[in-house]
């Protein structure tokens, strides 16, 4: 009775991998060498799905990433180079099927934008905190008169004797 | 001096202003086709069983521009345009091919048949591979095809009839003058 409760409770703990490595792959036709099969999965992870938009094909069911998937295997067991397989998918589809976009003129303001708005708000910051410094100092360096000067002297004093009235 | 407190104010309306255009203008769905004023991809493919003759490559340039209608029996967004390419057909405005993709060749002529052929020509794409050649990534798009055979244009999902008048007519005007 009891065992039969701890194998139980060991299923239980143990059904989620069971799950998890159940949705992991794909019932589709893979390739026999694994080291290719491997490549294909790699490059498939790093193609966007058209239809989902931010999924990779690898991670989705539908039915164009399922063809994409194959094509990748096929363009692979042809013994294109990773960079060919990707090239004729950015043929037909653009940039855009590409999750990781290339650095190019087009997407230079993509890669390079958040750190030219960083510098500029870096330098920003830098000259209004200076021109706020620079304000404080502006006011120590005012002299006063001479006379000003005597009535301060006076009030120091008269309050340092406490009778300033 | 005293407008320097508005950079953030400014900053702020220039962001918001470029995110109300994205959110009603653009659409993240929508890509554009690589093949602006690329030849076609090469392809040969059977018609639809008593539809018409079989599409290939050479049969899209006809020295007049012509829409390629990439449909399925499947597709439900392109039973909303079919209404519209028979009128076209009826008033004779411009020549459309069918491209029958990831169909059945049973359920297509099916399909014609309850719906009527707007097509001059037909061609199965059971596997779908010619439509990913084309770059097609959803039913139903519709190409806008040169008199050389060159792709013009793509429009993604159904056409409209505005969508005609702004996007497909200027290039049949072009094209005719």
């Amino acid at each position: 009775m009891k065992s039969s409760f701890r194998l139980l409770m060991l299923s239980m703990l143990l059904a989620p991998f069971l799950v998890l490595s159940a949705t992991a792959v794909f019932i589709e036709e893979k390739l026999k060498d694994p080291v290719l099969e491997a490549r294909a999965l790699e490059i498939s992870a790093e193609i966007r799905c058209l239809v989902c938009q931010n999924q990779s094909i690898l991670d989705s069911n539908a039915e164009l990433a399922k063809d994409l998937r194959q094509i990748v295997r096929e363009r692979i067991a042809l013994g294109e180079s990773d960079e060919e397989v990707r090239g004729f998918l950015v043929d037909r589809y653009g940039d855009w099927v590409l999750l990781n976009p290339p650095f190019k003129i087009s997407t230079v303001f993509l890669w390079l934008g958040p750190a030219v708005i960083f510098i500029l708000g870096a330098f920003a910051m830098v000259v209004f905190l200076r021109g706020r410094n620079r304000l404080v100092e502006d006011e120590s360096r005012t002299k006063l008169s001479t006379t000003e000067e005597a009535e301060v002297n006076r009030l120091l004093k008269s309050d340092e004797t406490g009778q300033n009235s | 001096m005293r407008i320097r407190f508005l950079i953030p104010v400014v900053t702020f309306v220039g962001i918001a202003a470029m995110m109300w255009y994205a959110l009603f203008n653009l659409n993240p769905t929508e890509i554009p086709t690589e093949f602006v004023s690329k030849p076609a991809p090469e392809f040969s493919l059977e018609p639809v069983p008593g539809y018409g003759p079989g599409l290939a490559q050479e049969d899209l340039a006809t020295g007049k521009v012509i829409l390629l209608n990439v449909f399925a029996s499947w597709c439900v967004a392109c039973m909303a345009e079919h209404p519209f390419f028979m009128e076209l057909k009826a008033q004779d405005t411009v020549d459309i091919f069918g491209l029958n993709y990831k169909d059945t060749p049973d359920g297509a002529a099916k399909w014609l048949a309850r719906h009527g052929n707007p097509y001059k020509r037909t061609g199965m794409d059971l596997k779908g591979r010619v439509g990913i050649d084309f770059g097609v990534y959803g039913v139903p798009e519709t190409f806008v095809i040169s008199p050389d055979g060159k792709i013009l244009d793509k429009i993604i999902g159904p056409v409209s009839p505005d969508m005609f008048e702004s996007r497909i007519r200027p290039l049949l005007n072009e094209a005719g003058s």
